[in-house]
């Protein structure tokens, strides 16, 4: 450790830290634009500028930028002197010469990184008497709001959007006073971490333009710690509401997982609250088929008819909390439950249960994967199903840049010198995917085949690193760098629904194993709480539950449109042949529709509850705001049916009660709900809740003064620890994993996350929230290899004419909820098919037109891919509404009645 | 005696009487010292007598050129990677036009030069960079290159051994900053003009991350001569405590004005008066830039003074690129500080605050003054701004700081002007029409 002074206090840093990070470690306050926690110092803005002092005898110093500065043992600084903090008031005067005055109508007022700064030095007058440069902005689609004229050129846009995410569309042009950081032309950003630039741009030129379009203040949003719905990975958020609506979402900080960014399905995906679609009311089916809205009672008295049946079967979902599945399942009981999967989900689900359960691999939390050597990526288009962990993998690939750095003596915080040395030089990152995929920029070597034919590429290859010679390169590669790896990572899913990928996986992982590796293995799940069903019981399969509704069985169907799950003409007999349905959900579908009961679900942003991500690690998400109208958490729902049929041992009063019976339930775990999270009992300093409305929630006397002028009562919170009001205080020291937004004196913007965390890029005060439900065994199931079969069951799908097709997920539109969010609808594609050239020409189909097939619901545009093999064919999922990929060859023929989407807003042409 | 003994640079093509190309910078003694060097002399020993001879950068830094090449890790790379050995000819600093001069005239001295160069620092890759708008002095290198790589100066196998060397043009995109030598090699991968952080310098970690080494184009220049003659003889060319001549340059109201290959360390008076032929009539010197635009004010106590390294800097300027700027007394010098900051603001990249932001304020407060619209308390704020952005390290590269130098010595030498200016509310220098 290093001692360094900083205005006559002594501190303490590792040797080499960078000062600006040694500095605010400390929570001391050092004004910054351009160097960013996760992205380094390039030196820019020179606003950090402090004295360092040769030594104590040197009373003058020399004015030197902390972010380019390592802190040496004995080194003497001073933030204070009147030197330094007068030439960062120039910084903020030359940045301010073209800075706009229009903070009062800027989306990022008062949560704004250059307001705060400005502030903080002082300057306030305004010296320059020239005009201000402006721009023409760029319409950058539906989630991105551009405005130029506001922008300091700090180069991080260009730095996250390039150097750390890959972006090739977002660059900077022009030089002097001129730099332009925008498109080469108008048009949608095509990474799907642009979100991002929202938080990373210091000021208001990238703005969140859903936000935008109704924008508030920071200060008049009611937030809570919630967690991203979008997929598995379980990436925390603040999620906000203001007038009953969820106005936005942003990245909260876990050590473990996200760490500053989010994908744009996490960030845009969540308007799926405020949808015309949301279903609001209770509603009975009448005799004629016409649903009747607004009388709870009477739902729930046709509901309970239907629950006092001999036969009722309760379906479950992978979307809904840990909470709402436990409570159906004590509802109905385990033989008559079913977690909602599809049969081809709950083979490749229950194939992961077994991996993680028996085979004591490793499961990579994100910031391990970014630790990673080498990476085999197996099967799974991770940047479409885990955007997260593919940007985590594309950090993993510049760990050797930093070996390279530290032989060649530059800074490891010093990127541009760090990536300038290294030009292009990755660690290994090999691919094998069905078609083309956003990590095969950063490759080594990828290889093309489908779900089966990469389980036997897979399999090939653990039996290479057993000793076992293959003549195939790309087998010979992957097993030579895996084997010669220090922290070989493995990544494969569910979302090609095909077991053998994930036999294969583990057949690595085990051979590795047995050559004294261990490797790290993460398979993704395709939903939010996917893995609580892994660990979850059921006593019937969707099939069966399916088969007994035809026959009459009644059902409760919870937060789940089945036609998603299985062949609409099973779905169909069974929705008309059952006795009667109760269906829980978020929004209308078409499962909704065929229910003889619906109950309005809250929304993950509308009640307190746990997801259970692809480590397993269960992170409880909070209630933001109280729902309008009739609607009630499901579990609440069910709860609720179950008391008024004496069933108490699956009735429960708070969330709380629900968690802790469900974890209870789950078979081998041992796991409180205090390790998850902070209960309903938790308070700061003695009896404060924690305030989801800010300290400086202004216009809260002016909400519905249009109907009363009194201000309203604030609801009672009877179940988390937080308030429905400004009354309490940021849990920011006590425990960082439930602060409702970041905001710290002097800090307003999301750069004040440092002042909740032990240091700058260390975990949050009192530890990052959730727990894993089971951690590595310490000792694997040595009967694994003979319990296990490893062997690839067969070509799954065959050719049996036409084109076989496989699924192919898109970020934008395949995730159920999230499509129906409107950004994310502006911004996804229509129903598509990746194709190979040589397939196309044989159509006569060329990019843009459409084809359609018996076996598929309605047209498709066909894109081309040249890493799709031929006799193949990719098809898009859920963007027509529908999931199943038929299981034989399909015949497509041209469409030409087909008409292209148009991606985003009706595209605008720039201005020369 | 050859006129090579005393103008090394030069002195071949006075004696041709124009260009000099293959046969006659053989016949002249040409690529004798590379042959040497590389033939029977060690990478170390090349180093060693570049260090002897006291060769210092011609580019204007004046850094001492064998200690430079010293910092390239000697011998094949361990990884077998590359070296690169750039020159830079991106001459961009306003009043300069030497190395044009020298490459249009004598291209072969240039190669010869980074021949032994790139065998001193084992890089077996050169680039010019060359500024974009040098036509002719492109095309004239270019056909010198053709000749030596059919000559055999060039290529592979080189004068019996194994040594290889591919030598390029690039011709820049044309940006001022490309003569920042980190900038410069940004722009030879290809990425934006510039600079980069140091450390890591360039002789650890420069183009494309390998060991390089940029020098301008006259220091290449004068390395043969130092290995054929010996760095005693070198030493000895130069009247002062530098080494060596110098080519040095006079733009202004002179009658003569030029280029001159001088002994390094002769008068600034001497040049002007005796090579470039005094003032023109009517007009007399009130002040001058010594070595281009990025160098402090000297005035009439300074003329005197040898033009050398030390001494310059001794008297608060730089010698820089040697090529002088002069100020007559018909000159405003507050619109001359405008035209120099508007260059300046105008080449700035636009990386850091400081230059991107400041200099077009200053330029802006320049051109108030200027036309009259001065306010008391500007000089102020220019001193402020040139306190702050000047200063080395307030700003990323030596940019800002080199821009700053000609207007705080003009706001130090010329400062009544100025008032005048701001309290007429006028330019006194307009008066008879003349700006």
């Amino acid at each position: 450790m290093a001692t360094f002074t900083v205005d006559g206090k002594h501190y303490e840093a590792v040797e080499g830290t960078n000062l600006l990070q040694a500095i605010l470690s400390q929570s001391l306050d050092l004004p910054y634009f351009c160097w960013h926690p996760a992205m380094g110092s390039v030196g820019a803005c020179r606003q950090c500028a402090v004295i360092q002092y040769q030594d104590a005898e040197d009373e003058r110093g020399r004015l030197t930028m902390a972010c380019m500065t390592d802190v040496q043992d004995g080194m003497i600084v001073s933030v204070e002197s009147a030197h330094a903090k007068d030439f960062r008031a120039s910084v903020i005067e030359w940045l301010m010469e073209n800075h706009p005055h229009d903070c009062p109508v800027c989306e990022e007022g008062g949560e704004c990184h250059l307001q705060d700064m400005t502030v903080m030095t002082g300057h306030s007058v305004r010296r320059y008497r020239d005009k201000k440069r402006t721009w023409e902005n760029q319409d950058l689609g539906p989630f991105i709001g551009h405005e130029m004229n506001r922008c300091i050129t700090c180069y991080r846009c260009v730095r996250f959007y390039q150097d750390y995410a890959g972006g090739k569309d977002l660059g900077a042009f022009g030089s002097r006073d001129r730099m332009f950081f925008g498109r080469v032309e108008d048009g949608v950003l095509e990474s799907e971490f642009a979100g991002n630039l929202v938080e990373v741009c210091p000021t208001g030129v990238f703005t969140d333009k859903p936000f935008a379009q109704h924008y508030t203040r920071k200060w008049d949003l009611q937030s809570a710690a919630s967690i991203c719905p979008g997929c598995s990975v379980g990436c925390n958020t603040f999620a906000s509401e203001r007038y009953g609506e969820l106005r936005r979402v942003h990245n909260r900080y876990h050590n473990d997982l996200n760490k500053y960014f989010i994908c744009d399905r996490g960030r845009f995906g969540s308007h799926f609250v405020n949808s015309q679609k949301r279903i609001r009311h209770a509603a009975i089916k009448s005799d004629d088929g016409v649903f009747e809205y607004g009388d709870v009672n009477a739902a729930l008295t046709r509901a309970l008819e239907n629950l006092r049946s001999d036969d009722v079967v309760g379906i479950g979902s992978p979307r809904a909390s840990v909470e709402a599945n436990h409570a159906l399942r004590q509802l109905v009981g385990e033989e008559n439950f079913c977690r909602g999967l599809s049969e081809s989900e709950r083979v490749v689900t229950d194939q992961a249960c077994s991996i993680l359960m028996k085979g004591g691999f490793r499961v990579p939390s994100v910031s391990e994967v970014e630790d990673a050597d080498v990476t085999f990526v197996i099967g799974e288009d991770i940047s479409n199903t885990a955007p997260r962990i593919a940007l985590a993998i594309r950090q993993a690939t510049r760990n050797v840049t930093y070996e390279m750095a530290k032989t060649a003596n530059i800074p490891l915080w010093q990127d541009a010198g760090v990536r300038g040395h290294a030009q292009h030089e990755r660690n290994p990152l090999y691919i094998a995917a069905s078609n083309t995929t956003r990590l095969d920029d950063i490759a080594e070597a990828t290889v093309n085949a489908t779900s089966d034919g990469v389980a036997q590429i897979a399999l090939q290859i653990a039996s290479q690193i057993s000793g076992v010679s293959h003549e195939n390169a790309f087998v010979q590669s992957v097993a030579e760098a895996l084997l010669a790896a220090e922290r070989p990572l493995l990544v494969t899913g569910t979302s090609s629904s095909d077991s053998n990928v994930l036999n294969a996986s583990a057949a690595i992982a085990w051979a590795l194993r047995a050559n004294g590796k261990e490797a790290a293995l993460a398979i993704v799940g395709s939903e939010a709480n996917t893995f609580n069903a892994v660990v979850t019981c059921e006593g019937v399969t969707l099939s069966d539950a399916l088969t007994r509704m035809a026959d009459g069985a009644r059902a409760v169907i919870l937060e789940n449109d089945i036609y998603r799950r299985a062949p609409a003409d099973v779905v169909d007999r069974a929705l008309s042949g059952t006795g009667g349905l109760i269906a829980l959900d978020v929004l209308e579908n078409d499962t909704v529709a065929k229910a003889s009961v619906v109950l309005p679900a809250a929304s993950y942003a509308e009640q307190t509850g746990t997801f259970v991500n692809y480590e397993t690690r269960a992170q409880r998400f909070y209630q933001v705001f109280q729902p309008e109208n009739d609607i009630l958490p499901s579990w609440r729902w069910l709860s609720s049916l179950a008391s008024r049929i004496g069933r108490t041992d699956a009735s429960w009063a708070t969330v709380d009660e629900v968690t802790r019976s469900a974890l209870a339930a789950l078979p081998g775990i041992d796991a409180t709900l205090e390790e998850l999270a902070p209960t309903k009992d938790f308070r700061i300093e003695g009896d404060h809740r924690i305030a989801r409305q800010t300290h400086r929630y202004s216009g809260r006397t002016a909400m519905d003064a249009d109907v009363s002028v009194h201000e309203p009562k604030a609801p009672v919170d009877n179940e988390t620890p937080y308030s429905f009001s400004m009354e309490g205080q940021n849990p920011g020291d006590q425990n960082g994993s439930v602060i409702p937004y970041s905001w710290s004196p002097g800090w307003n913007s999301n750069q004040s996350i440092f002042k909740f965390q032990d240091e700058v890029n260390g975990d949050l005060l009192g530890r990052s929230g959730g727990k894993r439900l089971f951690d590595v065994p310490s000792e694997p199931d040595v009967e694994l290899d003979k319990e296990f079969d490893f062997s690839v069951t067969g070509v799954t799908r065959s050719a049996t004419g036409g084109l076989v097709p496989f699924p192919v997920h898109d970020v934008f539109g395949s995730d159920e909820l999230s499509a129906q969010s409107w950004p994310v609808a502006k911004r996804s594609k229509g129903p598509y098919v990746l194709i190979h050239p040589t397939d196309a020409s044989a159509l006569n189909a060329i990019p843009g037109t459409g084809v359609r097939s018996e076996a598929l619901v309605g047209s498709f545009e066909v894109v081309l891919d040249e890493r799709v093999q031929t006799g193949f064919v990719g098809v898009s999922v859920g963007l027509n509404g529908r999931t199943e990929i038929p299981d034989e060859g399909i015949e497509l023929v041209v469409d030409p009645e087909f008409e292209p989407r148009q991606l985003g807003d009706k595209r605008v042409i720039a201005k020369s | 005696m050859s006129l090579l003994d005393t103008k090394p640079l030069t002195g071949r093509v006075e004696e041709v009487g124009g260009p000099v190309f293959l046969a006659d910078y053989e016949a002249g003694g040409g690529y004798v010292a590379a042959r040497k060097a590389i033939g029977q002399m060690t990478p170390s020993e090349v180093i060693d007598e570049v260090k002897d001879s006291n060769l210092r950068g011609r580019g204007g830094a004046g850094f001492p050129t064998g200690t430079k090449w010293g910092f390239v890790p000697p011998g094949p790379s361990p990884d077998g990677g590359v070296k690169y050995l750039v020159c830079n000819g991106d001459e961009m600093e306003p009043g300069t036009f030497k190395d044009r001069w020298l490459i249009s005239n004598n291209p072969h001295s240039l190669i010869e030069g980074m021949l032994i160069g790139a065998y001193a620092i084992g890089a077996t890759k050169a680039y010019v960079f060359l500024r974009g708008e040098y036509f002719e002095p492109k095309a004239k290198l270019a056909k010198a290159i053709d000749e030596a790589q059919a000559a055999g100066y060039l290529g592979n196998g080189l004068f019996g051994t194994d040594f290889d060397l591919d030598l390029r043009i690039h011709s820049s995109g044309g940006r001022y900053i490309c003569g920042e030598e980190t900038a410069l090699l940004n722009a030879l991968e290809g990425k934006r003009a510039q600079p980069r952080n140091k450390p890591p310098f360039p002789p650890a970690s420069g183009a494309w991350g390998r060991p390089t080494i940029v020098n301008n184009v006259e220091t290449y220049c004068n390395v043969p001569s130092i290995i054929e003659k010996g760095a005693d003889w070198y030493r000895d060319l130069g009247l002062t405590e530098d080494a060596g001549t110098k080519i040095y340059g006079v733009s202004g109201r002179v009658n003569k004005p030029g280029l001159w290959e001088l002994p390094i360390g002769t008068t600034i008076r001497e040049i002007i008066e005796e090579h470039a032929d005094g003032m023109q009539d009517g007009y007399h010197l009130r002040g001058l830039l010594p070595g281009g635009a990025s160098t402090d004010f000297l005035v009439e106590e300074h003329f005197d003074l040898a033009m050398d390294y030390g001494t310059i800097q001794a008297a608060g300027s730089r010698m820089g690129t040697g090529t002088m700027i002069l100020m007559d007394d018909s000159i405003c010098p507050v619109d001359m500080s405008r035209n120099l900051q508007h260059f300046f603001a105008q080449e700035s990249c636009g990386f850091c605050t400081p230059c991107r932001e400041g200099l077009p304020w200053i330029e802006s407060l320049l051109l108030d003054i200027e036309e009259g619209r001065g306010q008391p308390g500007d000089l102020e704020i220019l001193d402020q701004n040139a306190q702050y952005i000047g200063a080395p390290g307030n700003t990323f590269c030596l940019h800002a700081t080199g821009a700053i130098e000609p207007l705080q010595s003009a706001l130090k030498y010329f400062r009544d002007d100025f008032e005048r200016h701001i309290v007429e509310g006028k330019c006194p220098y307009r008066t008879n029409g003349n700006a």
